[in-house]
């Protein structure tokens, strides 16, 4: 089959592998219709996350037809599903409590090490997303071997477009739980940094849950005008003083809640910003955090802070002193895929949420180097490549 | 397996021996601890048959059950070759622990134990014991090439492959054809 795969620093390519095969009983093989390009691809792209190895698939949003199953799986052959990112087994006692990311058995055993070294405990599996969430091969491929298939993938009903339903995958329950994970109360004013697919989506998500108000800041203008269209108020970094502007505009007592959705790749020239970037290009490992440092000085004292933004290792300057002496709350992780799956693929049939206005660019599989490199350098026009099985490659 | 230095930590806290900064036992000695969503009898069940091992640990040829207590263990070693040792189990407590010893003749001289405590909600917590001849002597050497890694770690992997075969019924594996399958088990 043909499959994205990664290769080193800005080098993806698609080359000829084996085809996957059914190697336990729970799982199941889908052959991809559809698979797009996240926000969290680029810190692998970008070659911030340890643990790749050249000739890895990547690619953790996809959905597709059941075409062969494991004797354990409860998926039937011709059934069109979308496959959570998160490899979780649904029996043990994480699962049990739905904290799906946290799932004890999704990373084969000796997988498990690195995360227990660098963070306590080791956390599940992931599709395509180095070899410390298990090396398993991603979805940016023709075939993908998805175990624990009986409680992952979800079943799409017939007639409804692929499009509509494959950010069920990651982006969309991110971007709700990080709203769910700000604890919005009617009438609240939040501020979400970065209007990439999970900050678009937390904004959407933040109105649905009640909020009277929610602030978006970005740099690019055509991110920040599908944050209004929701209804969100806009900040141009680049041209405005955030800080500032959110105490104005909150009459002074900064947002309610706080959502990061930048993460690794916090761009501008804030000095603290081109610090972390020269040492984390020199691997003296620490992530730069320049959204998450502003968000905690900006929120009201007693706010919530959410942080759906990944962040892999340790941090310089984390404003700890007034993140305890404001008394905030933060919460984060991995999405718990699975547990927001099934709510959210009722509100898009129903026409709760919309999808697809976030789609910029439809391409081949064929093309998804290209893919990577529009997503990379252009993310005021790009704001999400789909990859299709089925389109023909670009002419050059 | 208790020395004057663990009774003296003991004055100062409650925790568990093994994880002492300051204790040198006579023998090396390493316990690990995994909580596994099954009622301890189940657990017990599974562990009380030695021929259901080979599947959960790393580098067993082959374990051949002698008779009810007895069982004899065949180990890959570097250049493929292989040690053994019969084991032998000393104490049988039904649902609740399992001792074994290596018999006299044996390549590596071990012995251990695996309890399974009730937890309620979680499930059973799963402690092995394992003491071995400590590291630095020829034996301790061998050991550590033997199993390739160090035995904490190596015991530590085959806890979590016998929780997942317990939870999920199959051991998780990120291979993609049965060709990287077999390639990860040799
Ligand atoms: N928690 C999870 O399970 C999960 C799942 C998916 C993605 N993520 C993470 O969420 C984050 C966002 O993902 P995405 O797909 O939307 O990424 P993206 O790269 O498309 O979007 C990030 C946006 O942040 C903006 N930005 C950069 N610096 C900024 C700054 N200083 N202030 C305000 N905005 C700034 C960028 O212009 C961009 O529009 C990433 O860190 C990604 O890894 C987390
Ligand atoms: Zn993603
Ligand atoms: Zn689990």
């Amino acid at each position: 089959m043909r499959a994205l795969t990664w290769h080193g620093k800005h080098d993806v390519r698609v080359d000829t592998v084996d085809d996957p095969e059914i190697l336990n009983p729970r799982d199941a093989i889908i052959r991809i219709t559809a698979t797009a390009i996240c926000g969290s691809d680029l810190h692998l792209y970008d070659g911030y996350i340890p643990t790749m190895k050249a000739g890895d698939i990547l690619g953790h949003e996809f959905m597709g037809e059941v075409v062969e199953v494991g004797a354990r799986s409860t998926l039937q052959h011709g059934q069109k599903v979308v496959v959570p990112f998160t490899i979780s087994c649904g029996s043990c006692y994480h699962c049990g409590k739905h904290q799906y990311s946290a799932c004890d058995n999704g990373n084969p055993a000796d997988n498990q090490d690195i995360g227990r070294e660098l963070y306590g405990q080791p956390m599940s599996g992931l599709f395509g997303y180095s070899h410390m969430t298990g090396g398993y091969a991603g979805g940016q491929a023709e075939y993908v071997r998805v175990p624990f298939s009986d409680v992952g993938p979800i079943v799409i009903p017939d007639g409804v477009e692929d499009e509509k339903v494959l950010f069920l995958s990651d982006i969309l329950p991110t971007g709700w739980m990080a709203a769910e994970n700000a604890q919005i109360e009617p009438g609240d004013t939040v501020a979400v940094w970065g209007c990439g697919p999970v900050g678009l989506f937390a904004v959407q998500s933040a109105f649905l849950m009640g909020a009277e108000r929610v602030i978006a800041i970005d740099h690019f203008p055509r991110r920040l005008e599908l944050a209004r269209r929701f209804g969100a108020e806009a900040i141009n970094f680049e041209e405005t003083r955030t800080y500032e502007a959110l105490m104005e505009m909150t009459g002074g007592i900064g947002p309610d809640a706080v959502i990061d959705a930048v993460g690794l790749e916090a761009h501008g020239f804030f000095v603290d910003n081109v610090v972390d970037q020269i040492k984390a290009s020199m691997f003296l490992g620490t992530d730069r955090t320049h959204s998450i440092r502003q968000a905690i000085l900006a929120c009201r004292k007693g706010g919530r802070v959410s942080m759906p933004a990944v962040y892999g290792g340790f941090v310089d300057k984390f404003p700890l002193g007034a993140f305890m002496e404001k008394g905030l709350t933060l919460k984060t992780g991995q999405t718990h895929v699975q547990h927001f799956m099934p709510g959210l693929l009722n509100a898009i049939v129903e026409g709760k949420i919309d999808t697809t206005f976030l789609i910029s660019h439809r391409m081949a599989l064929e093309d998804a180097p290209k893919g990577y490199k529009m997503f990379h350098d252009n993310q005021n026009e790009v704001t999400k490549v789909v990859l299709k099985t089925d389109l023909a490659m670009a002419a050059e | 397996m208790t020395s004057e230095s663990d009774l003296a930590k003991r004055l100062h806290d409650d925790a568990p021996p093994e994880t002492s900064k300051t204790a040198s036992p006579a023998r090396a000695l390493l316990a690990e601890t995994v909580t596994i969503n099954r009622t301890a009898q189940e657990l017990y069940d599974f562990w009380r048959d030695p021929a259901n091992l080979a599947g959960v640990m790393e580098n067993i040829d082959a374990i051949e059950v002698i008779d009810r207590d007895r069982s004899r263990w065949t180990v890959k070693a570097p250049a493929g070759r292989t040690v053994g040792w019969e084991s032998l189990i000393t104490q049988d407590e039904p649902g609740r622990a399992i001792t074994w010893q290596s018999g006299p003749d044996a390549d590596v001289a071990n012995s251990g134990r695996i309890e399974f405590k009730e937890a309620g909600a979680r499930g059973t917590v799963v402690t092995a014991t394992i003491a071995y001849d400590p590291p630095g002597g020829t034996i301790g050497q061998f050991i550590a090439k033997l199993f390739q890694r160090e035995p904490r770690i190596q015991t530590r992997r085959d806890l979590r492959r016998f929780k997942q075969l317990m939870e999920t019924g199959e051991i998780a594996t990120a291979a993609r054809t049965r060709k990287q399958l077999e390639e990860e088990q040799v």
